[in-house]
């Protein structure tokens, strides 16, 4: 039963981020940023401090449950925007086939062969840095793994019995696309919908890290990591040790939670994929 | 063999231009461009200055006649100049490479000698106390934000344990690699393992594994012979395709060990919006990554004789 234990724990680990997002103004012991205090900075973990204090004195448990808030939200609108793309172009493309087919395969294909950390620099590159171009970024460079499984599957359902039946009643394309086919794919979407809000995730991180993503005083847990190296030159540990754990548990709950939604929602991948 | 190459490197042709426009689109097309912005948004730059640079970048041109120029400069290897050092970008680029492929190489190298002996020692015994182990910390290693882990296995055997050096270059000795080439094959090495485990689970359901057995061939015969060389081509597509996460990886650890690669070179040139630079480098990591992929597909059918390209 060790698809249960999957699905439990990271469906705990993850309801964990989503309660601090939540109840972030209900369990914020401190302002996220507004309590900087340099009298207070750099104070390990203590009964004031729960998680300690960083460079300019701010509570480093109250910014990661107000983080919280933006990494999630990140991740969900971006991983939404790839979802949508990713079904609409497959959806399509493998329904309506020839010269539309070829462009949607075309151009799933550049972006496979386009690094999507890197197609997501460049285009931070053109827009400037910011949360809005950091949710257009990873929003624009993740739908190809979604594409391709919606591609396929409607490839291969539109010459099932219902669906031509759907046709011969004169159905619409639009409505056999979204009432019969879309159904039927949903289960393999949602999962790599999961595991890619945890990719997100970690790519907001890494480029709020690198000064390119979320913009201080606003804390995500990416941002709250920018300074990090200072701080362990200079023995601070706990200022990025938190943080960090928070990306790790959350993005552990996702994977875990898509890896549990796969053994159930797509059982014949489960030799597969492991 | 020869033939196979030639015929899989004519298949990159389209991809390559395909990837040109779409660099080129991004930088030059788009409203709010840095090529554009960097002259319009009115920087206090003297307006006659800014007509010379704008005639002497070939922005004052019609767009493709722009595009025309710039895939004629690509194809003699000119990819500009870079704003910030002066310099043909070629000449910037060509001293990043060495790192940067050092790094990625040394990576992937971790990744393949611990990922995939573990994956396949997990397979053998599945379901036992170490192979739900290797599991865990599969998809732990997957999950883990990889700039931190970087600062925190500095923290400890650099700053702690002093027992190798931190952040740097140094004289790119062994020493100064072992850090970041860890820390950038944690993923790659959990999916390896992962996907071993998997595959070997696979092939010892086939039926020529069964037929191995039954005619009274060694169980260590059957694994090492019959089972090794069909998990390789499956693990194979997971290297090529590990490459491209590696690459983007490395971006953000180079920056978090001050490893003087093309990672880090993308970094600073973003923050000093180095346009040339910055197409420069994506250009090159992403023929890089098609390059690796070409190579693994041409290895395939070296170990599987089965698979032809045509």
């Amino acid at each position: 039963m060790r698809l249960r234990v999957n699905l439990v724990m990271g469906g705990a680990l993850f309801a964990l981020a989503v309660g601090a997002a939540v109840l972030a103004p209900l369990i914020a012991t401190h302002h996220p940023f507004l309590d900087a205090n340099l009298m207070n900075s750099e104070l390990p973990p203590g009964s004031e401090y729960l998680l300690g204090t960083d460079k300019q004195g701010r509570d480093i448990y109250s910014r990661i449950v107000w983080g919280a808030q933006i990494s999630l939200m990140v991740g969900v609108v971006s991983q939404l925007i790839n979802t949508v793309i990713g079904t609409m172009l497959g959806l399509t493309g493998g329904y309506w086939g020839g010269k539309w087919d070829d462009f949607v395969s075309g151009l799933t294909n550049l972006m496979l062969s386009i690094p999507s950390l890197i197609f997501a620099l460049a285009i931070i590159a053109v827009l400037g840095r910011g949360l809005m171009s950091l949710l257009i970024a990873l929003g624009l460079t993740n739908w190809s793994f979604t594409c391709r499984i919606a591609r396929a599957s409607a490839l291969s359902l539109k010459s099932q019995g219902y669906v031509q039946a759907a046709k011969t009643l004169g159905y619409s394309d639009m409505r056999i696309m979204l009432t019969q086919l879309l159904p039927n794919m949903v289960g393999p979407i949602i999962v790599i919908g999961t595991l890619g809000m945890g990719g997100a995730i970690l790519a907001e991180a890494a480029l709020s890290f690198l000064g390119l993503g979320v913009q201080p005083p606003w804390p995500s847990w990416g941002s709250m990591l920018s300074d990090a190296r200072d701080a362990i030159i200079t023995g601070q540990v706990w200022i990025p040790l938190f943080p960090g754990l928070a990306i790790f548990f959350t993005v552990l709950g996702l994977n875990l939670l898509g890896d549990g939604l796969r053994d159930v929602l797509d059982p014949q991948s489960k030799v597969r994929s492991a | 063999m020869l033939l196979l190459t030639l015929r899989r490197l004519a298949q990159m042709i389209p991809t390559v231009a395909a990837v040109v426009l779409t660099i080129f689109v991004l930088f030059s097309v788009v409203p709010g461009s840095i090529a554009s912005s960097m002259f319009d948004d009115g920087r206090g730059m003297d307006p006659q200055v800014m007509e010379r640079k704008r005639k002497e970048l070939g922005l004052d041109k019609p767009i493709h006649q722009r595009f025309v120029d710039y895939v004629g400069k690509l194809a003699t290897g000119d990819l500009g100049r870079s704003f910030k050092y002066d310099v043909p970008v070629t000449q910037v680029l060509a001293d990043r490479m060495g790192p940067s492929l050092k790094l990625t190489l040394a990576a992937m190298a971790f990744a393949i000698v611990i990922g995939i002996p573990l994956g396949f020692f997990a397979a053998l015994k599945p379901g036992s106390l170490g192979d739900f182990g290797t599991m865990v910390a599969a998809v732990s290693g997957l999950s883990l934000p990889k700039f931190w882990l970087g600062l925190m296995l500095a923290y400890l055997f650099a700053l702690q344990l002093k027992w190798l050096p931190s952040f740097g270059y140094g004289d790119g000795g062994l020493r100064y690699l072992i850090l970041p080439a860890v820390t950038l094959g944690v993923s790659p090495m959990a999916l390896f393992a992962r996907t071993t485990r998997a595959a070997v689970l696979e092939i010892m359901n086939a039926d020529f594994v069964r037929t191995a057995r039954s005619k009274g061939m060694g169980e260590v015969r059957v694994v090492s012979w019959h089972v090794a060389r069909n998990v390789l081509v499956l693990v194979l597509t997971a290297v090529g395709l590990q490459f491209g996460a590696l690459l983007s990886q490395a971006v953000v650890v180079e920056q978090v060990f001050s490893w003087p690669g093309l990672g880090s070179l993308l970094i600073s040139s973003i923050n000093d919006r180095d346009i040339p630079a910055v197409q420069g480098c994506i250009l090159v990591i992403v023929l890089f990554f098609l390059a690796i992929n070409a190579a693994v597909d041409v290895a395939y059918s070296l170990i599987d004789p089965r698979i032809r390209y045509g």
